[in-house]
């Protein structure tokens, strides 16, 4: 297919297909930390995100909490995700109650047991994600960016490869460049660089090098101001992905070369 | 009786049906889902599901989460 310039940059034609479903957006974001969650609305409309994640977890049978569903409106599509399972059966668990909720067949698989650098375990991501891909989740595994568990979640069934560009929450940006590009150019599925990222220059980097989306939380809700940084953020993924799209200049090294013509200067 | 609500333990003075524990607790069915006995129970069998003594209950919602 050869599309024209303004068909090729115009959202609806370059859209982001996740298991059937099509999305004009490149941004997902997420629910966790922000100083109120009657931000989230105005994250949403200001990134023009269609995608968000949440997490499962008990409910304080002792105080009134606020709803945090109340403040997403339906057309978003929910990504919850397996936060504090520690094992491939925690996980698959944590999925199946998430999908009873009835909000969507979507999970983010997130299996890990280091509480440090909250480092993702790939085997037990796996693992879940072969289970859960077989009941017909559509499943994106946060893992590390590594070639072969990219490769094992392609072969498990996983919608999309999520891996991190630095720890959960660091804002260090993207600390796995050179795996990412390696995981961008050897793997067929959708690349979503979630975690880490702390600044829309790096958002805008990773999509630059052709990854396929970004997932930002921290970067987001810990902003000064959460609406003005998620539109920034939604801007700085639709810029690198138009210029990812549009095909970058040469780098040439040594030597300059002139922009402007070398002949028919003033006398 | 007595059974296990998220970990810690409750006492029912009779048998309650789990639509009527939630809304004992001022809980919406809708926004919560719940596992009984490491089962899950669908929301339409919320009405019909009783508990029994010592039965382990967990009910979870979503929450903020990147």
């Amino acid at each position: 297919m050869n599309l024209s310039a303004p068909d090729l940059f115009s959202p609806e034609k370059d859209a982001l297909i996740i298991g059937g479903h099509s999305l004009s957006s490149r941004l997902f974001v997420g629910t966790g930390k922000y100083p109120s969650d009657t931000l989230i609305p105005g994250v949403l409309a200001a990134s023009g995100s269609e995608v968000i994640t949440v997490a499962l977890r008990r409910v304080d049978m002792n105080a009134t909490t606020d709803n945090v569903m109340q403040h997403i409106p339906s057309n978003i599509r929910l990504l919850p995700n397996t936060s504090g399972a520690r094992t491939a059966e925690e996980a698959v668990r944590i999925a199946r109650l998430a999908n009873a909720m009835g909000c969507g067949n979507w999970i983010k698989i997130e299996v890990i047991s280091d509480n440090r650098y909250l480092l993702p375990d790939g085997y037990e991501t796996v693992k879940a994600t072969e289970i859960l891909a077989k009941e017909g989740f559509v499943v994106l595994p946060y893992v590390n960016a590594d070639l072969m568990i990219a490769r094992s979640l392609v072969s498990a069934g996983a919608a999309a490869v999520m891996p991190l560009g630095a720890p959960i929450g660091s804002n260090r940006g993207l600390q796995t460049k050179e795996m990412l590009r390696i995981l961008i150019e050897e793997i067929s599925l959708p690349i979503i660089v979630d975690a880490g990222i702390g600044k829309p220059s790096q958002a805008c980097e990773a999509m630059e090098m052709g990854a396929a989306a970004c997932l930002v939380n921290t970067a987001i809700a810990g902003a000064g101001d959460p609406v003005a940084m998620a539109q920034a953020f939604g801007q700085a993924v639709a810029a690198g992905r138009k210029a990812f799209l549009a095909g970058e200049a040469a780098v040439s090294p040594g030597r300059a070369y002139a922009s402007s013509p070398l002949t028919g200067f003033l006398s | 009786m007595q059974i296990i609500v998220n970990g810690k333990e409750e006492v029912l003075e009779k048998s309650t049906d789990i639509l009527a524990f939630l809304q004992s607790k001022k809980l919406e069915p809708d926004t919560v889902v719940v596992e009984l006995n490491g089962l899950i129970i669908e929301k339409n069998r919320f009405p019909e599901t009783l508990l029994k003594s010592r039965d382990q209950v967990e009910i979870l919602r979503f929450v903020g989460g990147g």
